[in-house]
């Protein structure tokens, strides 16, 4: 147990200091509008990221996701644009058919052995190609049910505001550590991680899990497109390029190990709060340039990798933790 | 030392390529594809296939598809290695815009032209050897160890570029991307001799059987005294140098730099150009250049449907269709359904499959 918390601790304790000396240049960072505002505008990416923790500790990859939210933006906003249902009901509509699209992904990289990195490539065309072709025009929402829920907000101490969209990710992420920590799905997921073979052959019912967690996965990326819908008002087909690789760096930034089998739901969360400090400290320093927050990431996402190899080379050897839970 | 290697290899069939017939190559699944889709273009545009004589270079919708197809073709021979060490290179498309941003800011601040293409080049060079020293020193998983410069590429592209496009009209610079030698596009002669140097590098070396063991088995290939830290080194360097070159001619063609949208997803399509190709995912078999006749087939697909008039949109729908149809056939449960259940699932046996499918 201790040793499975060491790269959340080390990615807390960045973040952390990292914050810290946001603060010490930026008195006004402190403030709880600008963690509201954390957690509003990295709302998407944090439920998308939850669901591709689960992805990578199983062992595979979802490049999927970022086109998936795409297609929910505009699927949302064709059916309550043009077919006038309510916004809720397009939601559910959404959702259940980024499930089923999650579920044929899962279904085809267990019965077609294909590495998961190709189906979701797949998936991804698929889902940015269905979405242009739904519309490949931006269509705007206008709904009073939009206007009420970007309206409403807890107000936290300090004047900061912590938004319907920002209470659905923190929710999404109880939700998933649950899941990861207190269900056989759960236990399921990281016996996979670890080994195929070994989880086949202790019970585990591969196909299942296999079909469940990619199912996991693009039901959350339709979450976060409904999100990003409430967000922005919007359905675009080119919304959210390339939030799967953001995402992927949140997860790894948390400590998951991309090999599978090893990690928390929790360290995914301090990696997106990670990344929104970024930019809202390039956003404050005003000098710095959009770029430097990729070539940041980047170098992040590197740092982190190098010293997952550096924990894992200096842990026993030939002895993998299954069952961190 | 050899013969260890060659008796590990799943597959009993020889690699592509070799000890084949002109015609049994022909007849593969790739070529009827492609010919398939070049006759659905004809019949959708009647002249497609004539080509004309105009100011000293051919002109036509099939020179046009083969210079559209150029930079993917590229990159999928650089990836084409890559993926026959069983890795993968992600990063291609941000070292593409990488070497366009230095190439036009280069010529832009006044050097000459040919220190701007060798730095574009060499630039290149150094993000493989980057991806290449992740994977081998570090150990890195190719898919994350290539994320980071994919992530990152782009960034460094906008800060050389400063964030704008850097226009230019250098002519050596343009040639590359638009101009033609011995009527062919220059882009497209480029590409053929990169396609001959490169299969002759390894069909005539033995450089492809050390990659192919490598990709089959990377600690036995050590144990049979192959330097495979060394192999892979140069293996993704080789990707950078593609992807250098592809992003110069995307540069030239549009006469600036994007460091935005040069080489956006383009990794993706050359990982399909290569798997369309026939080279396997899981390492080992490989054939560059049927790679490069993927990317045509892309490119004759993307042609197609620009020209019978479906949206553009369409084009991502039909390329995952076709990505899953490949999937299909090449996966074990279709090998199996084909081959009479046979045990064995080798990868020979795969493309066997595919051939009786058609045949």
């Amino acid at each position: 147990m201790n040793r499975s918390l060491r790269p959340l601790l080390a990615t807390a304790a960045i973040f952390v200091l990292a914050y810290l000396l946001a603060i010490a240049q930026f008195p006004a960072m402190a403030s709880t509008r600008v963690l509201g505002n954390f957690l509003t505008d990295n709302a998407f990416l944090g439920i998308a990221a939850v669901g591709m923790t689960f992805v990578i500790l199983s062992g595979g990859i979802d490049l999927s996701v970022g086109a998936v939210i795409g297609f929910t933006t505009v699927l949302i906003a064709v059916l309550v644009m043009w077919v006038g249902l309510h916004p809720l009901a397009a939601f559910a509509i959404a959702l259940a058919v980024a499930a089923l699209f999650g579920a044929g992904m899962g279904a085809a990289i267990y019965y077609l052995r294909v590495p998961s990195f190709i189906v979701t490539l797949a998936g991804m065309f698929l889902a940015r190609g269905a979405a242009s072709v739904l519309s490949p025009d931006s269509i705007g929402i206008k709904h009073s049910f939009y206007t009420t829920v970007s309206k409403s907000y807890l107000l936290m101490p300090g004047g900061g505001r912590l938004s319907v969209v920002g209470i659905m990710m923190l929710l999404v992420f109880l939700a998933g550590i649950v899941i990861a920590h207190r269900t056989r799905f759960g236990s399921y997921v990281y016996a996979l991680g670890g080994s195929e073979t070994s989880a086949a052959l202790m019970g585990v019912p591969v196909a299942r899990t296999t079909v469940l967690i990619y199912t996991l996965s693009s039901t959350l990326a339709g979450l976060a497109g409904v999100v990003f819908s409430l967000y922005t008002s919007a359905g675009y087909s080119l919304n959210a390029l390339g939030v799967e690789l953001d995402a992927i760096a949140a997860v790894v930034i948390g400590g998951t190990l991309l090999t599978g089998g090893y990690g928390l739901v929790a360290g995914t969360f301090i990696g997106v709060m990670l990344q929104g400090l970024v930019q809202t400290y390039i956003v404050f320093d005003g000098t710095l340039s959009s770029w430097w927050t990729k070539i940041v990431i980047g170098a992040l996402l590197f740092m982190f990798i190098l010293l997952q190899r550096l924990l894992h080379s200096a842990a026993p050897r030939r002895r993998k933790i299954l069952w961190t839970a | 030392m050899t013969r260890p290697t060659a008796q590990i290899r799943p597959a009993p069939q020889p690699p592509a390529l070799r000890h084949r017939s002109v015609t049994t190559a022909l007849l593969r699944p790739q070529f009827l594809a492609l010919l398939a889709l070049l006759g659905i273009n004809w019949l959708l545009f009647p002249g497609f296939f004539s080509i004309t004589w105009q100011d000293g270079r051919l002109f036509g919708s099939l020179i046009d598809v083969l210079n559209r197809g150029t930079p993917v073709a590229i990159l999928a021979i650089g990836m084409t290695a890559v993926i026959a060490t069983k890795g993968v290179d992600l990063s291609v498309g941000a070292v593409m815009a990488i070497a366009g941003a230095v190439a036009a800011v280069m010529v832009t601040s006044g050097q000459p032209a040919v220190l701007a293409v060798a730095a574009a080049l060499a630039v290149g060079l150094l993000c493989g050897l980057w991806n290449g020293i992740l994977v081998t020193t570090l150990s890195i998983q190719p898919i994350i160890a290539t994320l980071v410069l994919m992530v990152a590429g782009r960034g460094l592209a906008q800060l050389i570029t400063e964030g704008s496009i850097v226009t230019f009209t250098d002519p050596v610079l343009i040639f590359i991307g638009t101009g033609s030698v011995a009527g062919l596009p220059t882009p497209v002669v480029l590409l053929i001799g990169l396609t001959i140097l490169t299969t002759l590098a390894v069909r005539r070396t033995a450089l492809g059987l050390l990659i192919e063991a490598v990709g089959i088995n990377r600690s036995a290939a050590r144990f049979a005294g192959i330097k495979a830290g060394a192999l892979l080194l140069v293996v993704y360097a080789f990707a950078g140098l593609c992807a250098a070159l592809a992003g110069l001619i995307v540069a030239g063609d549009i006469r600036g730099a994007d460091a935005n949208n040069a080489g956006l997803w383009l990794e993706l399509d050359a990982i399909l150009a290569v798997v369309v190709g026939g080279t396997s995912l899981l390492g080992g078999r490989f054939s560059i250049p049927m790679s490069v006749v993927g990317a045509m087939i892309i490119q004759a697909m993307n042609t197609g449907i620009l020209i019978s008039g479906f949206s553009p949109e369409f084009n991502l729908v039909v390329k995952s269709a076709v990505i899953i149809l490949i999937l299909v056939l090449q996966s074990p449960f279709a090998a199996s359904f084909v081959q009479r259940r046979r045990l064995k699932v080798a990868p020979g046996a795969q493309v066997s499959a595919q051939q009786g499918d058609r045949a």
